[in-house]
């Protein structure tokens, strides 16, 4: 065998009940002092092959070796002993525990009672790599980013020479993304391995050195990064050639839906999430919402829909389409916004904390949105309708529409509640990152609905967080800086750099109204 | 990448997966075969500390249960009265509301019916009636509806609330026993209306209790459909999935909250009009004597199913009919009676894993080389 091959996995099948094959025959290897991107569609089995390595999940069948010797990984503590650390899309750290307290959770006891010792040892591996980390701070004050350096450490102090990571970019911002790359690259050049699953195929052409590729539970190819392009690592991934380019129709029929006026609004904490934000969104384009995540997003969408509390002196006005009436939303319902024909299609970091019921199946999930209609019974039929339409068009793979959704994978969960949202008949779509987490296939399927919905004379606001998109498929682009707006571009003749320049620095004159 | 001796190499002898769907016979199945383990090793345990014969203790359990036909309509009764106090729970414990104060809402339903049967025996029975049920059920609702509107507006902790509302129930019907204490100093209120019997259930077809059991399967059926169809029992199904959900999709969640607590409040408020006017004809602090925590592991155990919470308040009255007759027959005292209760509650919860998962062992070849 191979000298340089740090971790072999042979012939490994992962059967999940007598339906689902998440893993059949997968031959993988991972040589030292090398990146390994795991690429591969939602439900292609990634996470699950890395499981196994991981010690969460036992092989039905197959072999793994390490070092070239075959080993049998019953748990996570066999994992960390051979030296193998995973780092989770849902970070495993407990809130009220410091930095320090959380390495030393599930340690041998002799250690764990060493606090200060391992209080050092943190501070000795957050100094070498220059993670941003302090071993006396609380987890719940950490930022998404921090966390993930945690368990990064966590990792690297119970001596992990293999690093598996899960999708680590989904809740990074692009500068926080390059941080955590440079890290990466840095623990190579250490001799230390690094399997980073994603299907974000800008990541694994800059930070790889290898590709393999996982389609349907099958392992497809392994190829050399320097060989490879979108176009040829999109095809073995789906299956077929698809086309990278992102329609953008013509605007059509603008009209004036909905005109925003000095909005303002504080978060939890009073502190100004929105400060003075005025502009107007029309009918028959996209208008795109560009910004470091946490500069106001959320807050802006949430106000509009009348979840958010606004402060004195906030206008939202709505436009009728046909009549031309307009409406005031501030101090609305909810259920009186949405009565107006505002949907609000809210993908949070969470995708099943707002928007879904999780022990529900799609079709009583597609009922939240109609349940009201008729007398005291609720109508069964036409939500079931709309399950099994929703599954086919979007191709939701699920065993049954009553099948709970929190079942389904990340990428299914967001199909279910978009499908929802546009099939509402909107006349203002409003979407917050409805792409994240989800397959090329899949994210190309909703770039296409939105432009039906605009070329049908909706009024689509697209927060969003990947630039590249934003500047294909928008109109125009609002770009929000600390919770103000910082100008909007016309997403045809800007430049990534001038609105990263707008998403970053705040202008001192203030654009609007002041 | 060393310290390979610490790792085994064998497969895992046991592994544990989920299953992702289980025919509803296999289902039926498992859980029988719990039952018949469970009363394999009450068996076990009663022949080595009484030297009993265990099939004897069986049989005088059953005897206890459905021996005679007093016997049975108790159990009946009984029966009746978990059922109905376990369909009160369902729509709060369904919506996450953790309602732990049935107790108390028994107890003040039972206040005021005794109050009714007390203070307006002279009207028509049907009016007496009428009055019996609206004011146990505002009784009821009222004890339900004051923690609700806490959580509502000020997220009080609900458990510790409807908690605290049984003691103020309790020393509530301490004072009204005190207050309708007949005989005077016997601290008792005694039969409610022994001679003409206003405000007591009617007989039907001769029998004492045919009208609890009428009236708890209409709520058994109502609420089924409630919970299931209504659009209301949709609405606090989100709000006990997620609130934020609910929010988005403009349900008022302060609203689900009080109202559903009101009608879990008003039913249980019901049930301690059935007890007190259909059963007991009296009241005092015992009246609900634990039925209203007993009740809540009938609303688990059913996955809040009315239809299946039959069955299980039937299995759980059984038992602890069965269990008061062996205490009395062979000289054991009650602790021996709850263990078996204890032992077979323990292997049906227990056999709810089986349901879910599945074990897979390690084959014999594998490993060997």
């Amino acid at each position: 065998m191979d000298n340089n091959v740090a971790v072999r996995m042979e012939n490994i099948t992962k059967a999940f009940g007598t339906k689902v094959v998440a893993n059949k025959n997968v031959t993988l290897d991972i040589r030292k002092g090398e990146i390994l991107a795991l690429l591969g569609e939602n439900g292609s089995g990634k996470t699950t092959l890395m499981n196994m390595l991981s010690g969460i999940y036992f092989p039905d069948s197959g072999r793994i070796f390490v070092d070239g010797k075959e080993v049998s990984i019953h748990s996570p503590k066999d994992a960390y002993s051979l030296g193998i650390g995973m780092i989770h899309q849902h970070f495993k750290l407990v809130d009220v525990f410091t930095a320090t307290e959380n390495v030393a959770l599930g340690m041998d006891k002799k250690i764990t009672g060493r606090r200060n010792k391992i209080a050092k040892d943190v501070q000795e591996i957050c100094d070498r790599y220059g993670f941003d980390v302090k071993p006396d701070q609380k987890v719940y004050n950490m930022s998404v980013s921090q966390k993930q350096t945690l368990e990064i450490v966590k990792a690297l102090y119970r001596g992990a020479e293999l690093l598996i990571l899960d999708e680590p970019t989904a809740v990074l911002t692009p500068q926080e993304s390059d941080k955590l790359f440079s890290i990466l690259r840095t623990m190579k050049e250490e001799g230390k391995s690094v399997i980073l699953i994603t299907h974000k195929l800008n990541e694994v052409l800059s930070v790889s050195d290898r590709v393999s590729i996982l389609r349907k539970g099958e392992y497809i190819d392994t190829v050399e990064t320097k060989d490879a392009t979108a176009e040829s690592l999109t095809e073995m991934m789906v299956g077929k050639k698809v086309i990278l380019d992102i329609d953008r129709p013509e605007v059509e029929n603008k009209q004036k839906r909905i005109e925003i006026k000095n909005l303002s609004c504080v978060n939890k904490y009073g502190v100004k999430a929105l400060d003075d934000v005025s502009f107007d969104i029309y009918g028959g384009e996209i208008l795109g919402i560009a910004g470091i995540s946490g500069s106001g997003q959320k807050h802006l969408l949430e106000s509009i829909a009348g979840l958010q509390e606004t402060e004195e002196g906030s206008s939202v006005k709505y436009y009728e389409p046909e009549t031309g009436k307009e409406e005031q939303l501030i101090g609305k319902t909810p259920m009186q916004i949405r009565q107006q024909g505002v949907a609000l299609s809210f993908v949070p970091e969470d995708r099943l904390g707002m928007g879904l019921v999780g022990t529900m199946g799609m079709s009583d999930n597609m009922m939240l949105r109609s349940y009201k209609n008729g007398f005291l019974f609720t109508d069964r039929k036409s939500p079931k309708d709309l399950a099994i339409k929703v599954k086919d068009d979007l191709g939701v793979i699920t065993p049954n529409i009553q099948t709970p959704v929190r079942k389904l994978s990340g990428g299914n969960v967001q199909k279910v509640l978009v499908g929802r949202e546009i099939a509402s008949n909107p006349k203002v779509l409003l979407t917050a990152y409805a792409v994240r987490g989800l397959d090329i296939n899949t994210s190309y399927t909703i770039y296409g609905l939105l432009n039906e919905q605009k070329k049908k004379g909706v009024a689509v606001v697209y927060v969003g967080e990947d630039l590249d998109v934003l500047l294909a498929l928008c109109d125009r682009i609002a770009v929000l800086c600390s919770g103000k707006l910082n100008g909007v571009v016309d997403a045809r003749t800007t430049t990534k750099e001038e609105v990263g320049l707008l998403m970053t620095n705040l202008r001192e004159d203030g654009d609007n109204n002041e | 990448m060393s310290s390979l001796a610490l790792v085994n190499k064998k497969d895992p002898l046991v592994r544990i997966a989920r299953r992702d769907s289980i025919a509803k016979p296999k289902a039926l199945i498992i859980r029988l075969i719990a039952i018949v383990i469970s009363l394999i090793v009450c068996a076990l345990i009663i022949f080595a500390i009484t030297k009993v014969n265990p099939l004897k203790v069986y049989e005088s359990m059953f005897k206890g249960a459905f021996g005679t036909k007093g016997k049975t309509w108790n159990t009946v009764r009984d029966t009746m009265m978990l059922l109905c106090i376990a369909i009160g729970l369902a729509p709060a414990f369904k919506m996450k509301f953790w309602n732990i104060g049935a107790e108390g809402q028994i107890l003040v339903g039972g206040i005021a019916t005794a109050a009714c049967m007390i203070y307006l025996k002279s009207l028509p029975p049907v009016l007496l009636f009428i009055c019996m049920v609206v004011a146990s059920v505002i009784a009821g609702a009222l004890w339900g509806i004051l923690p609700a509107v806490f959580k509502a507006k000020w997220n009080t902790n609900e458990t510790l609330f409807t908690l605290m509302m049984n003691y103020v129930a309790l020393q509530l019907t301490s004072f009204f026993v005190a207050l309708w204490e007949n005989p005077y100093g016997s601290n008792k209120v005694g039969i409610i209306n022994p001679q003409n019997h206003e405000g007591w259930f009617p007989s039907i077809f001769g029998e004492q209790y045919v009208l609890n059991v009428i009236i708890v399967m209409v709520l058994t059926v109502g609420m089924f459909i409630y919970l299931k169809y209504t659009k209301q029992g949709y609405e606090l199904s989100v709000v006990g999935d997620s609130e934020n959900t609910a929010k988005y999709a403009g349900i008022s969640v302060k609203k689900v909250i009080i109202r559903t607590m009101i009608i879990s409040g008003a039913i249980c408020g019901l049930s301690g009009f059935i007890t007190v006017s259909g059963a007991s004809h009296t009241i005092s602090t015992s009246t609900a004597g634990g039925k209203g925590f007993t009740a809540i592991i009938v609303c688990w155990l059913a996955k809040f199913n009315t239809f299946t919470m039959i069955a299980i308040s039937a299995l759980i009255i059984f038992l602890q009919q069965g269990a008061i007759q062996i205490a009395s027959e062979f000289n054991l005292n009650n602790d021996v009676a709850n263990m078996i209760t204890g032992i077979i509650l323990f292997f049906i919860l227990g056999s709810e894993f089986f349901i879910n998962y599945r074990l897979i062992f390690r084959k014999a070849d594998k490993g060997v080389k």
